[in-house]
């Protein structure tokens, strides 16, 4: 049996041809070809679905937010400079829920407005600690100094400490936990 | 010596080839590339010759599927289950992924027979080729591993189950046999490590060993050749050859797009369900293995006793040597079918024995009543759970992990609803967890298949189909049956383990109290002629009389909620008549009571005046309604599940099993001073088990037998040993016919309860 087979000298007729060289492509009919997009088709299903599957934890949305409970409003009255105070939350970690422990410092203005600020430095990530003997938050990494308000004294942070949302009810502060970018201007959530 | 100028491609030639010919160059590829194709097929391209690249690529699958589930999956039983519901309900595509490597290795076994098929009746391990057949036969029994650990992984009911029988299968091993489980399990019982055991042996060991076995027998068939049709000779072939690329590559990949369809088919339009997790104290889980095992699980039935070993270890064991070692055993070089009748009809018959066995198996389990409705049950359970919303696994700050619902803690809907379901009497048949029981369907999901208000029509009007399975029209007011339906919606999940808030459909009482009360929504409504009330909370005391009427089962005949059923309404009555007159009915019932029926009440002063108060608290019927039909005794509240009702508060001898699902009714406190009354604990379990199962009901308050049923004394001296335990689970059709339940109780329990019966004197 002989078929045509593409040469560099052009289309032979060939017997032998295949059986010396089978790399060498063949005129083939169209089943092959429609065998090869079938084929790839349905690799291009699980490939897509692997993907998705793969990328799902990326693009999944977190957990709404939700309210941590600080203390009791009476606890603040007197207060001069920020107090720490740890607060719990739960954070949707995969296929678990996990109770999450953060420090934050709340302080509250002469008007009675609470101020709750994260204790996450803008800057890197590091904890920022009040240091009462100066009267300013100074973060231990890079020696960033925050007023007690929270706004940027000196150092390389490029905002001061974020703001979290806070709410009073039923006589309890509490406070919005939201995790923000570092090393950017503005503030923005990652929630 | 400057550069390396030999290209050897003409100057002109295009950009690819180039680059080609560059890596052909450093590689050799081209090379490899044409001897992996230049196999030579004597006799042409055959569908038949497929299997083998089907295999390959099904083990390709299952290893790329594998992988994915890893990302997601943990091995250990606390997580497992979780991480694997996770897959499954949350992550986009998980259970496309997941059904695709369940069925995939359905897949695998499938085309494993069809390739051993082809190749033993082609005669194509004939001719030098006896190390090809053994590395298959034991690529096989690899396979048949790979089916067998990766089973538990998702450690569901169903996975810990069939894994504890395999794993006790190996201890019949003789000599080694209690060795070689305790290996495999990692200790004595089925645990977090066997889970690891098998996770390894599933992932690392298992694969790594296959694919030398693949790459063995790809080179020995290589060396061998093809063997080509029947009628070529096994060693010379003679028959014109063609090569292997591009007809049967065609033919292969025709084949494999087939599986690659069908599976995804399968998958994406009938994914693979999980049930709900491993709970080792559940002893009636019956456990069924994949369908590939079901012959050997036939087989096993025949086997007892020392015989066990022959029918477990020997035959097969000797069935699996034959096997290994066909080339040696038929050493003729005689390929065809018809002029090899022995080997032939030996590999057809137990071929179609193994057939046989797993369909017989089936259809033992259709045959049997009370095996098909468990294991209906169960289909029905692992449905319910597939359907159920994901629920996350709860970290707690002290490491202490549950999976708990924190919504749950939230909704007093569902304490009311939770509280109805119980009052009501919908555990009695529905079961504690309304899972179900041999009376009553699984109610889990159900709100998945009814719209609210299609929900709350069918239980003011059952359709025919649940009258005759006796469901009563359920008659409460819309605020309560709105409750209701929220919690069945949480049916199946952990938001169903709240407490219960009990409620009475009747005026207010005491004020002052503190609960999370619901009201009528709209009064103009009007479902069925259900009479639209205020709900309001009872008082202390009225509620731990309400918890005595459910304890010693009252309600098995006066219905829920006394509102009758074999026995009068109560409420009529209570209300001609003054307390003491109800103290003395109820210590000494009258002769009109006793011919009834009605066992004398033995209850503490305090807990008589409780129930007086609960029953004074409830509302009078309108004449010619009863708020339920009356119910054979056989199907009131006695066919309950392994869990007893929530208001068996006294569980001080209880077994964890029975605490587990125990919620504590709600002690409401009273704002009159007057403290939340505990009941006092009856001092023997069995004697507990006696009343709340209802037993009390028929059998008389001492077992000494009423008109209804006869004495139990001296029953276990009638019925040694085992039997009045088979007795009680499996009830003779005379006992059916007066009524008599199965006792739905665990071992312990059972032991228990004979315990008591038999110290009656």
């Amino acid at each position: 049996m002989t078929y045509p087979v593409d040469t560099n000298e052009g289309v032979i007729e060939c017997a032998q041809c295949a059986a010396k060289d089978p790399t060498l492509v063949t005129r083939r009919s169209i089943l092959g070809t429609i065998l090869g997009i079938a084929s790839s088709s349905m690799g291009a299903i699980l490939g897509a679905s692997m993907l998705r599957y793969v990328l799902y934890p990326v693009y999944a949305k977190d957990t709404g937010k939700q309210w941590s409970h600080i203390g009791n409003v009476g606890e603040f009255s007197n207060s001069k400079e920020p107090v720490t105070k740890e607060i719990t939350f739960s954070v949707r970690d995969g296929w678990r829920e996990v109770i999450s422990t953060q420090s934050v410092y709340v302080s509250r203005a002469a008007n009675g407005q609470f101020q709750v600020l994260s204790a996450i430095c803008p800057h890197m990530g590091c904890s920022v600690g009040w240091q009462a003997s100066q009267g300013k938050f100074v973060c231990p990494c890079h020696g960033g100094q925050f007023a007690p308000d929270g706004s940027h004294l000196a150092g390389p942070p490029p905002r001061g400490l974020d703001n979290l949302r806070t709410q009073v009810k039923d006589g309890k502060l509490q406070v919005q936990f939201e995790y923000f970018r570092t090393n950017v201007p503005d503030q923005e959530s990652l929630s | 010596m400057d550069r390396d100028t030999d290209s050897g491609v003409p100057e002109d030639a295009g950009f690819a080839p180039r680059i080609f010919h560059w890596f052909d160059q450093r590689t050799g590829i081209r090379d490899f590339a044409r001897k992996v194709l230049d196999e030579h097929i004597p006799g042409g391209a055959r569908f038949a010759y497929v299997f083998g690249s089907g295999l390959l690529f099904i083990f390709l699958l299952q290893a790329v599927t594998g992988v994915s589930l890893a990302l997601y999956y943990t091995p250990t039983a606390e997580t497992a289950h979780t991480s694997v519901a996770y897959i499954t309900k949350q992550v986009a595509g998980g259970a496309f992924l997941r059904s695709l490597h369940s069925y995939g290795s359905s897949a695998m076994i499938i085309v494993l027979v069809l390739h051993f098929l082809q190749t033993f009746l082609y005669g194509s391990f004939k001719g030098r080729r006896e190390l090809l057949w053994l590395s298959g036969a034991l690529l096989s029994f690899l396979v048949l591993g790979m089916g067998f650990t990766g089973y538990l992984l998702p450690w569901d009911q169903k996975a810990y189950f069939a894994t504890a029988v395999g794993t006790n299968i190996m201890g019949q091993t003789p000599l080694i046999g209690n060795l070689l489980t305790r290996l495999v399990r990692g200790g004595d019982t089925i645990g977090t490590l066997t889970l690891s055991r098998f996770y390894v042996a599933h992932v690392f060991l298992i694969p790594a060993t296959i694919f030398m076995f693949i790459g063995a027998h790809i080179l020995l068939f290589r060396k061998a050749g093809p063997a080509g049709p029947v009628k070529e000779h096994p060693i010379t072939p003679k028959l014109p050859p063609e090569h292997f690329y591009p007809r049967q590559v065609l033919m292969d990949m025709a084949f494999v797009l087939l599986i690659m369809a069908s599976l995804a088919g399968l998958s994406y339009f009938h994914p693979t369900t999980l049930g709900p997790i491993a709970n080792p104290a559940d002893t009636h889980f019956l456990p069924r293995p994949e369908w590939y095992y079901l012959p050997m699980f036939e087989w096993l039935k025949f086997w007892e006793g020392p015989y066990v070993v022959v029918g477990v270890m020997a035959l097969p064991g000797l069935l699996a040597m034959v096997f290994f070692l066909m080339p040696f055993l038929d050493r003729r070089l005689e390929r065809s079918p018809w002029r090899r009748p022995i080997p032939v009809l030996a590999v057809a018959f137990v071929f179609l024995g193994m057939i046989f066995l797993g369909i017989k198996s089936r259809i033992d389990d259709r045959l049997s009543p009370d095996i098909a409705a468990q294991l209906d049950l169960q289909e029905q359970q692992e449905k319910a759970y597939s359907a159920a919303p994901f629920e996350p696994y709860l970290e707690s700050q002290d490491g202490m992990g549950a999976v708990v619902s924190s919504a749950a803690v939230a909704d007093p809907q569902l304490s009311i609803g939770k509280g109805v379901f119980t009052t009501r009497g919908c555990v009695a048949c529905h079961g504690s967890s309304g899972m179900g029981t041999a009376a009553a369907p699984s109610l889990v999901g159900v709100t998945h298949k009814f719209a609210e208000s299609d929900l709350i029509a069918l239980l003011h009007n059952p359709s025919p189909k649940m009258r005759v399975g006796r469901m009563p029209a359920v008659d409460a007011p819309p605020a309560e049956m709105s409750a209701l339906v929220s919690y069945l919606g949480v049916l199946g999940t952990s938001a169903a383990n709240v407490t219960p808030t009990y409620i009475s459909p009747s005026s207010p009482t005491t004020a002052g109290v503190k609960q999370n009360v619901s009201f009528a929504r709209d009064a103009n409504q009007s479902t069925g002629g259900v009479r639209q009330t205020v709900l309001a909370p009872i008082s202390a005391s009225a509620a731990s009389g309400q918890q005595l009427f459910q304890e010693r089962a009252c309600f098995a005949c006066h219905g829920p909620a006394g509102a009758g059923g074999r026995a009068p309404a109560l409420a009529p009555f209570v209300a001609k008549l003054s307390n003491t007159q109800i103290v003395n009915l109820l210590h000494d019932p009258d002769s009109k009571m006793r011919a009834g029926g009605m066992p004398p009440v033995e209850a503490s002063p305090e807990q008589i005046a409780a129930l007086i108060s609960y029953l004074r608290s409830l509302p009078l019927q309108e004449p010619g309604r009863l708020a339920a039909p009356e119910h054979r005794l056989s199907n009131a509240m006695v066919r309950q599940d392994a869990h007893p009702t929530d208001s068996v508060l006294v569980a001080t001898n209880s077994s964890p099993a029975m605490l587990k699902d125990n919620a504590i009714p709600a002690m409401v406190a009273d704002s009159g001073g007057k403290p939340a009354m505990p009941l006092v604990p009856a001092p023997n379990p069995g004697r507990q088990l006696y009343v709340g199962r209802g037993c009390i009901a028929c059998h008389g308050p001492k077992a000494e037998g009423t008109r209804i049923a006869p004495s139990l004394i001296g029953i276990s001296d009638r019925f040694p040993g085992d039997k009045l335990s088979y007795l009680l689970h499996h009830p003779t059709d005379k006992m059916r016919d007066g009524g008599m339940p199965a006792v739905t109780v665990n071992d312990e329990q059972m032991a228990e309860l004979i315990a008591y019966l038999s110290s009656l004197k």
